[in-house]
């Protein structure tokens, strides 16, 4: 295997508030290799957006941020804002999850596109527009010659969302960012996000980190997945491996959780819950986070904090009783 | 079968149309954001109400509860026509249906105290004071899970599930027939939005009420629904029972909806066929002559130029589904866009 395009390791972010701190990332190492798509998976507040907004330095100045995130021989925690700037953008960019607030409401999305172009690749103002047609072409939007001219509230959710995509590709990044970049869009449209993202993997050969609370788009789209829980790593694995042999209780709760289509017992089974919620972060957990919810905890993981173990080839949990007691 | 019984409730080609921008705007104009919708909900049915943003599936639950007045049709609530009844008139009826909000943090007042939230429609219905309000509203707190030294809590300081839960034992405080939950777990996470669905389901067993759900999510309508109502562009395209609606879906829009939703099972996942459709839903301002979905069916070629020219009736193909398409024919088999078999492998 070659040496991984992005490698971050022991990342950790805490917030200073008035109201105390907040330790939302906890030591989170990954990988991510070329043409590899990422899925960071887990529900709201456990760091998985923070995590990815900190390597290029898109938190506010109460965050404090430690580690070490190596791409292409530099240390993204280190560079300087200037270098940042050249980085963001050109080589790793970023899709939000809510196209509307993103992009710039009384610039036309061609003028928005272009800005990008001109600024990074130096491009005259004529390549830019050609260029920009391309990408929106390449995203797939009808009549693109058409559409540079558009603002953003004139066109629909789906095509914001293309647009974002064009925007970030628009310096052929080697890494793309996606911050649920569906969960705003109906299913009809999240089915063609889905496949252009896949497309640009296999053409353009571009790395994605999918972050995502929906476990569904995970199995669609994704090559391997971390599941974070509380600022920390639960548990990682190859996704075929995730889903077919869950070894963390809480990815297991997850998986049982959720609603699925087609399956016997719809109209008459319960759900599995998850009792209890998260814990709160003001201070580093001297046990593990999961245990208050935890229906393996015992007097270990109340009061000790589970490394990362490998129970694969590529699969790692954080769990003193990892196994699969798995009901579907 | 036993004797039917009189239907909760019945919509009957229920419009609402809203007029945007003056006489004077260059962009004025009517959206017909629902547009001939029929529905009938026996007592203790559970019916989905389906539909992606825009199809008019929340215009549809604010016009039962007359939040918003309907332009035309009839909506009786057990037998009573309150469709145009004044709002002192209804406020009596009231009892009788309340709606859960899909936004647990917008919807309970900031002021008062969830308790104080939860006894209010008791309160307002002469139906229990004092003591005995005290009594009834720990017992609700208790039916929807919560504990009863959170009655004195303001709502913020409540997490998005139990808000929803406040919402449910406010809703059901008064024991109405009807219950319409509008989205109400699309804002919660997974883990929380499986104890929702699952107390949902254990009231609505407990206490007999029936339901309108309204979701995006068509793997939460199978797990809990009845019967199903799909919307689209206003108007309902297919309606059947849960079994007959997800084992032989024959709208072309449901197949294609029922193609994009995801699975959490990559192996289930990727050996799906997708039917990607072309193009976004049209503007309800402007809707499309004929079949509403003709612009983004794939079988459109099939049904031109009827499509284009007559707008097809939702009608019984047979067992009480009912289908809204000039392609699929009483008794007849629907056209299928993915193979179901090659779509499962």
């Amino acid at each position: 295997m070659t040496a991984p395009l992005l490698e971050v390791t022991d990342l950790s972010v805490r917030f200073d508030t008035d109201d105390g701190s907040v330790h939302a990332v906890d030591r989170l190492s990954y990988t991510l290799a070329l043409g590899e798509v990422l899925g960071l998976v887990g529900e709201s507040g456990c760091g998985k957006s923070v995590s990815a907004l900190s390597l290029l330095g898109l938190l506010p100045q109460t965050a404090t941020v430690t580690g070490k995130a190596s791409f292409d021989g530099t240390d993204l925690l280190e560079v300087s804002a200037r270098q940042l700037r050249r980085i963001r953008g050109r080589e790793i960019s970023f899709v939000f999850q809510e196209p509307m607030t993103s992009l710039n409401p009384v610039f036309t999305v061609g003028k928005q596109i272009s800005e990008v172009l001109r600024r990074h690749l130096d491009l005259s103002s004529r390549q830019a527009r050609r260029r920009t047609i391309e990408l929106l072409k390449l995203v797939r939007i009808p009549a693109a010659e058409r559409r540079v001219e558009e603002y953003p509230h004139q066109l629909s959710g789906g095509m914001r969302q293309r647009v974002m995509i064009a925007m970030a590709l628009a310096c052929d990044p080697k890494i793309l960012i996606a911050d649920e970049p569906t969960t705003a869009l109906d299913v009809t449209i999240q089915a063609g996000i889905l496949d252009l993202m896949r497309d640009l993997r296999e053409r353009l050969g571009t790395a994605i980190v999918l972050i995502t609370h929906n476990l569904g788009v995970v199995a669609d789209i994704a090559d391997r997945v971390v599941v974070m829980y509380a600022g920390r790593k639960a548990e990682e694995a190859p996704v075929r491996e995730l889903f077919a042999n869950p070894q963390h209780p809480y990815t297991i709760g997850l998986l049982n959780a959720i609603p699925r289509l087609g399956e016997e017992g719809n109209g008459r089974v319960r759900l599995q819950e998850i009792p209890g919620r998260v814990p709160s972060l003001s201070e580093p957990l001297d046990h593990c986070a999961f245990a208050d919810r935890c229906p393996r905890a015992d007097d270990l993981t109340r009061s000790h904090v589970p490394d990362l173990e490998r129970v694969g080839p590529e699969h790692l949990v954080a769990c003193f009783h990892p196994g699969g007691e798995w009901r579907r | 079968m036993a004797a039917v019984a009189e239907p909760v409730l019945e919509i009957a080609d229920l419009k609402k149309h809203f007029q945007v921008g003056g006489a004077l705007s260059r962009n004025g104009g009517t959206v017909y954001a629902v547009d001939g919708v029929s529905l009938t909900i026996q007592p203790g049915e559970m019916v989905g109400l389906v539909g992606e943003s825009g199809s008019g599936k929340t215009t549809v639950a604010n016009c039962i509860v007359r939040l918003l007045e309907p332009t035309a049709g009839t909506i009786k609530l057990k037998g009573r026509d309150i469709t145009r009844l004044s709002r002192r008139r209804l406020r009596p009826l009231r009892r009788e249906m309340h709606i859960v909000f899909q936004d647990p943090y917008s919807s309970l007042n900031p002021r008062l105290t969830v308790g104080q939230i939860v006894g209010e429609p008791l309160r307002m219905h002469a139906l229990a004071r004092g003591r005995e309000l005290d009594r009834r509203v720990e017992e609700l707190f208790d039916r929807v899970g919560l504990r009863a030294e959170l009655r004195y809590r303001y709502p913020h300081e409540l997490s998005g599930g139990q808000r929803q839960r406040v919402g449910l034992a406010r809703a059901l405080s008064v024991s109405p027939s009807l219950l319409i939950a509008d989205e109400p777990v699309s804002a919660l996470d997974v883990s929380v939005q499986a104890s929702i669905l699952n107390l949902l389901r254990d009231l609505q067993d407990e206490l007999g009420f029936s339901c309108l759900f309204i979701t995006h999510d068509l793997a939460t309508v199978e797990f809990l629904c009845d019967r199903v109502a799909v919307m689209y562009l206003g108007k309902v395209v297919e309606l059947a029972s849960r079994q007959e609606l997800f084992a032989h879906p024959k709208h072309p829009y449901t197949q294609a909806l029922l193609s994009a939703a995801v699975t959490p099972d990559p192996e289930v996942q990727r050996g799906r066929k997708r039917i990607v459709l072309e193009g976004d839903i049209p503007s309800p301002m402007t809707p499309p002559s004929g079949c509403p979905f003709r612009t983004r069916c794939p079988l459109e070629p099939q049904s031109a130029p009827r499509s284009h020219d007559e707008e097809p009736v939702l009608r019984d193909v047979g067992h009480g589904h009912f289908v809204a398409c000039h392609l699929v024919e009483p008794g007849g088999a629907a056209p299928l866009l993915v193979d179901p078999v090659e779509g499962a492998a």
